[in-house]
């Protein structure tokens, strides 16, 4: 447990001195949602309309965009062979690397998502289910990418094979996402699609950090 | 050979017998032994791609040989984090992080080892390695050989038993050569064991060598028959 507290605070301080995976990853999020009203046009019902989805959609892929830096620095400088050679588990570890992905990249697209809502008209009864939505997506994107970001290890254009292996891996997130908020917003209970989404992070807790240290004891060899 | 039996104790603390090592379909050496009792130390030679750095990551478990076994204690390697918890591997690479301080990097690792390191344990390791002064600076000041004696410093802020080295002179200078030796002499005295594979500028008194050429494979086996 100390291991996975000494992990996070590493990775929190390595990304918080580099400084740009996370302005990065906000920076793409509001600027491809904002990019919707121009293509679509303004009118409103319309973006009211497809908001919870755009949302969603451009958070998928922003949380995609420093995924494939997970492991990758720590693959080229040796680190990641330490890492497999602590006295900790390796599932231990992925997981506070995911944890510390989730609170870089997760958490500030969380807290720019009601204002993009705003832009986008959404009907402000689905702000809450949106967070709440969000909270309990967002971590599993960061775990099943971290299973991805193994994969790719060593691999020559990783970032883009990251893409095609971990988006359609990214649906049932995206769909019961987007089912909660809409049922919020039309003034149905969303506790359905919400549980679903605990159900699917529930499930990535144990499996992706299992998965993912397969892929890097593969990688490392 | 086998390096023969010393008087420290009756079986060795670690070992290993008839162990094979393919990489990329090329069967690197086969049929290889070894035995380290405490205060041992064993020096890998060997000319380039003779197995050297292969048989370091074979001992320390980043690579599973294709047949043969290692023990430990009399007991076969089963349990990966309690043999990881025993040993210090050095590698190729310094796993230096540029943004984070030489005080910083040091402590993670020994952290991660043994998360009761306390500070005081991680600087004197740095004064160890003549580092001490160089504390706050960030690792992507440092020099080649800076980034070396960080990676070393792990090795006397958290303890462990086995130390694996893989060349771990390279970029070293004459001065610290010696500390690396001095060190190394005390660890063994106090019963550890030492790994070392090195192109012969390292003095290690009593070592036992190990020629990695010996194990090559027959030449009826380079032929791919094996995979």
């Amino acid at each position: 447990m100390k291991s996975f507290v000494e992990i996070v605070r590493r990775d929190l301080r390595l990304a918080l001195r580099q400084g740009t995976d996370s302005v990065m990853v906000v920076t793409f999020f509001v600027l491809t949602v904002v990019l919707f009203p121009f293509g679509i046009g303004p009118e409103l019902n319309i973006l009211q309309r497809v908001s919870p989805g755009v949302l969603w959609v451009t958070a998928l892929l922003a949380s995609m965009l420093s995924l494939d830096r997970l492991f990758q620095t720590d693959y080229e400088d040796g680190a990641l062979e330490l890492l497999t050679l602590s006295p900790t588990p390796l599932p231990i570890i992925v997981m506070a690397k995911a944890t510390a992905h989730w609170l870089t990249t997760g958490l500030p697209l969380i807290a720019a998502a009601p204002l993009l809502a705003v832009l986008l008209n959404m009907n402000s009864s689905g702000f809450v289910t949106l967070i709440g939505a969000m909270l309990l997506g967002t971590p599993s994107l960061s775990l099943i990418g971290a299973v991805g970001a193994g994969l790719v290890l060593g691999a020559r254009r990783g970032g883009v094979l990251l893409s095609l292996l971990i988006l359609p891996l990214y649906i049932p997130v995206l769909i019961f996402g987007v089912g909660a908020v809409d049922a919020a917003i039309h003034g149905f209970s969303p506790n359905a699609q919400l549980l679903v989404l605990a159900a699917i992070l529930l499930a990535a807790l144990p499996l992706a950090p299992w998965a993912t240290s397969a892929a890097i004891r593969q990688a490392i060899e | 050979m086998v390096p023969a039996m010393t008087d420290t104790g009756s079986f060795p603390l670690f070992s290993g017998s008839d162990l094979i090592c393919i990489r990329g379909e090329r069967v690197v050496f086969s049929g290889l032994g070894f035995d380290l009792h405490a205060q041992q130390a064993l020096v890998l030679l060997g000319p380039n791609g003779s197995g050297k750095s292969s048989l370091l990551r074979l001992m320390a478990g980043l690579l599973k040989p294709a047949a043969g076994q290692m023990r430990w204690q009399g007991e076969p390697l089963a349990d990966r984090e309690a043999h990881a918890g025993r040993l210090h591997y050095v590698g190729h690479h310094d796993a230096v992080k540029p943004v984070l301080s030489v005080i910083e990097n040091v402590l993670f690792w020994a952290r991660l080892h043994d998360p009761s390191t306390g500070s005081a344990k991680a600087e004197a390791a740095l004064e160890r390695f003549g580092l001490d002064h160089l504390a706050g600076m960030p690792g992507q000041l440092l020099s080649a050989g800076q980034k070396r004696r960080l990676n070393l410093a792990r090795l006397l802020a958290a303890p462990a038993p086995l130390w694996l080295l893989d060349e771990p002179t390279v970029a070293l200078d004459k001065a610290s050569v010696r500390v690396l030796e001095e060190t190394i002499a005390e660890h063994r005295a106090a019963g550890g064991m030492v790994v070392v594979s090195t192109h012969l500028d390292i003095d290690l008194p009593g070592a036992h060598e190990l020629h990695l050429d010996e194990f090559g494979a027959p030449a009826s086996w380079a032929e791919g028959l094996w995979v």
